[in-house]
């Protein structure tokens, strides 16, 4: 399915995938590029976008945007992600960076914006603890003011390749006595300050993709505040806002789905039943995946005429998650013995794995991407937020 | 990619709305169904004085040459007001074949009758053997002189109690599955050695059972040609399942916002049952399909317009559709408690409408088989 495009944007469309093609990095094509790729190997194309001063579609001009118009944007995020490339860093580009250039003094902007746009800082989230994973709200990780310093000390976790890390941006609680949402502030801490402890996570795919964060008296300057002290709620949920806009995931799932259908070709006989197991279970996700897509059209059309996309941002979130889960799972089955493997970490093309090389990461993608539906706001936290803004429940 | 109603549309769009608001009622709808022909003449003659009968149609034959799109619009709305009269049969179906496949003079006198109001028709292809395979067909039309002689039988004709004229499939060479050699006639339901056994059907409609036994049709009825009835049938069926996809939305917002509503007001424990996660992440659930159902049918409208035609992205759109609006149909019922069962309330009515789509044209299960096969 095809947005139907002008001369200009089709023009752009042939220009971003001649882009992709001649220069994505072919050391970033690895078996899994989540888990596969060293910090200075993730890096590469970042930089190179930086160069071609694309890697912050999102971002206003005035800060280091392209100045790209919404139709722009969407065919970017099509072609990048239908091309299976690595995005930029997210938690610094699509997160932190919106929320500096939103609400950040003159100087934090000075100070930050390039850095990030460049790839030379690395930032991670210091957003869920041990006590606070729905409940975001629940922050304990306490900032106690101390002359022109913040005292931090507290414990975040699922931090997302923190151990690249150069800056963590974390909710703290600056207000012990304000309840909730009231009494957290944004603020940004460098990774290199002392107090400042990662621990490595390893999650049920063998991965060290997260990690914990001890906060053990840290001093952090006040200038690293974001805007104004105990409103940092609502900076966490702009940027969250922003965070779920992308997750629909379209060109990525297809291009799974088509993995998908080739792996059963080549597993699978055609007069075995399980075929034609196969055939219905793949019509029924492709058939979610295109109305999702019609969805995801329909409401970009919609913005372009200004019309508000509402709660759309949850479902997106939430059925993009469950397809991609769907057709993991479906990867997995499809490979039928060689299920059992799973490649040890870090992965080395020295190990043997059996079976086919298109299987080798099937089961790792099928039990990592139980993830999907828990963070980044958990489907179940979605589907009350549209309750709440859409049903008026 | 979002359908965006030019003021021709829109005013069309309005004018159902206002017309189905103003005589259309629950209660009317009751009465009408209980009716001895279970459809309204009188509401017949104002579809067709509001210009209705013929919105589908090219400007030629006064409608508004916005073909699927005015469909779309209008069974929307139907689906809404669950609206029982043969639009569905007379115009999708009948008027839709006649204006593609018929010769100048089938159009010229046909369309008019049929935008006038002064003739309803219905589609009798289904056989006992077929299940939903249109091309599978045993009646046959065997040629003397001037002449077709028709015999066989046609199951679950829609409307059919009551039409002026029937177009029936039949086989004008060939054997049972082959895919060509059925061909279409203009047969009138009054005809002699035409045996009709009416039923009534779930959602409160007249169907009918047609029995073949040596009906003569004059050459000139042949409708389309000879040896092409399932490739027209086939097209035919794209464009029906668009018509009868709309339809299902407007059923399936109508049921998600009673539904809504029921679990605002509805108190038990001491609180609205609204109030409650687990009715709450369903009612989601049922607005997230609602949503892409909209999407596909759209989609589909569009590309039914489009010269490339559709016929895998309508056996895709049938299957996800009505999977959405038979859960949306269950679970309506299921939130509106012991409400939900009783004849009384709409919310059943809508259900069982469903139901009939779901098997009109080919079940869920069939098209996404057909979908899966499809190139």
């Amino acid at each position: 399915m095809e947005l139907e495009l002008s001369n200009e944007d089709a023009a752009f469309r042939d220009e971003v995938r001649a882009f992709i093609a001649g220069n994505y990095p072919s050391e970033m094509r690895v078996p899994n590029s989540e888990t596969d790729l060293s910090k200075e190997q993730s890096l590469l194309w970042h930089k190179l976008l930086h160069k071609k001063g694309w890697v912050a579609p999102l971002w206003p001009k005035e800060y280091g945007g392209p100045g790209w118009s919404l139709t722009q944007r969407f065919i970017w995020e099509r072609e990048t992600t239908r091309a299976g490339t690595l995005p930029p860093l997210a938690f610094s580009v699509t997160m932190v960076g919106p929320v500096i250039y939103t609400f950040g003094t003159a100087a934090q902007k000075e100070k930050f914006l390039p850095r990030i746009l460049s790839g030379e800082d690395w930032w991670c989230q210091g957003y869920s603890e041990p006590g606070a994973g729905s409940d975001l709200a629940s922050v304990r990780t306490k900032a106690v003011r101390d002359g022109a310093h913040y005292v931090v000390n507290g414990h975040k976790t699922w931090t997302t390749l923190a151990q690249h890390a150069d800056w963590i941006f974390c909710l703290v609680r600056t207000d012990p006595s304000a309840k909730a949402q009231a009494g957290i502030s944004f603020l940004l801490i460098d990774m290199k300050t002392p107090g400042v402890t990662v621990r490595p996570i390893i999650t049920i795919d063998g991965s060290h993709e997260v990690n914990d964060v001890f906060l053990e008296n840290v001093r952090v300057p006040v200038e690293n505040l974001v805007g104004e002290e105990n409103k940092g709620w609502t900076y966490a949920k702009f940027l969250l806002g922003n965070e779920r806009t992308s997750m629909a995931g379209i060109g990525r799932s297809t291009r799974y789905l088509e993995r998908l259908k080739s792996i059963v070709k080549s597993e699978i006989d055609e007069e075995d039943p399980a075929a034609a197991q196969f055939e219905l279970d793949i019509a029924r996700v492709e058939l979610d995946l295109l109305a999702l897509e019609a969805t995801e059209l329909r409401i970009v059309s919609q913005m372009s005429r200004g019309i508000e996309p509402g709660a759309a941002a949850s479902l997106f979130k939430i059925r993009g998650t469950e397809i991609f889960q769907r057709i993991a799972n479906l990867t997995h089955a499809a490979i039928g013995n060689d299920g059992l493997a799973l490649r040890e970490q870090p992965a080395s093309p020295n190990r043997f794995m059996p079976g086919p090389d298109y299987g080798h990461t099937a089961t790792e993608k099928f039990l990592n991407s139980r993830k999907l539906s828990i963070y980044g706001g958990s489907n179940e936290i979605q589907r009350n937020i549209i309750a709440k803004a859409v049903l008026g429940l | 990619m979002d359908i965006q109603l030019t003021d021709e549309q829109e005013l069309l769009k309005s004018s159902v709305q206002r017309l189905l608001k103003d005589k259309y009622s629950f209660e009317t709808r009751r009465k009408i169904v209980a009716s001895e022909e279970g459809w309204s003449r009188d509401h017949w003659k104002a579809f067709a004085d509001m210009g209705l009968l013929a919105a589908p149609m090219g400007e030629e034959f006064g409608g508004l040459g916005a073909g699927p799109v005015a469909t779309m619009i209008v069974m929307r709305e139907f689906g809404r007001h669950l609206v029982v009269e043969p639009f569905f049969e007379t115009v999708v179906l009948a008027a839709g074949i006649i204006e593609t496949e018929g010769d100048e003079g089938q159009k010229q006198e046909y369309l008019a009758q049929i935008a006038s109001g002064d003739a309803v028709w219905a589609l009798a292809w289904a056989e006992r053997k077929s299940r939903y395979e249109l091309h599978d067909v045993e009646t046959t039309a065997r040629r003397e002189g001037d002449e077709f002689v028709l015999d066989g039988t046609k199951i679950a004709v829609v409307g059919a109690p009551w039409a002026d004229k029937l177009i029936i499939s039949a086989r004008t060479s060939g054997v049972r599955r082959d895919r060509s050699g059925t061909s279409l006639f203009i047969v009138d339901r009054q005809a002699a050695n035409l045996h009709v056994r009416s039923f009534k059907t779930l959602d409160g409609r007249r169907a009918a059972e047609i029995n073949l036994k040596g009906v003569r049709v004059p050459i000139s009825d042949m409708l389309g040609k000879a040896g092409q009835g399932s490739r027209i049938l086939e097209t035919c069926r794209d464009r029906a399942i668009g018509a009868l996809c709309s339809e299902a939305v407007g059923a399936m917002t109508e049921l998600n916002a009673s539904t809504l509503e029921y679990s605002k007001n509805r108190k038990q424990f001491g609180v609205a049952l609204g109030s409650f996660q687990v009715l709450q992440h369903r009612m989601v659930d049922m607005f997230v399909a609602l949503e892409e159902s909209i999407s596909l049918c759209q989609h589909l409208t569009l590309s039914l317009a489009s010269p490339d035609g559709a016929s895998k992205l309508a056996s895709g759109t049938k299957t996800k559709v009505l999977y959405a609006a038979r859960f949306i149909g269950e679970q309506a019922i299921q939130l509106h408690g012991g409400m939900g069962m009783s004849d009384e309330l709409d919310v059943g009515h809508y259900f069982k409408r469903i139901g009939a789509i779901d098997i009109a044209f080919g079940d869920s299960a069939f098209h996404l088989r057909r979908y899966a096969r499809a190139a």
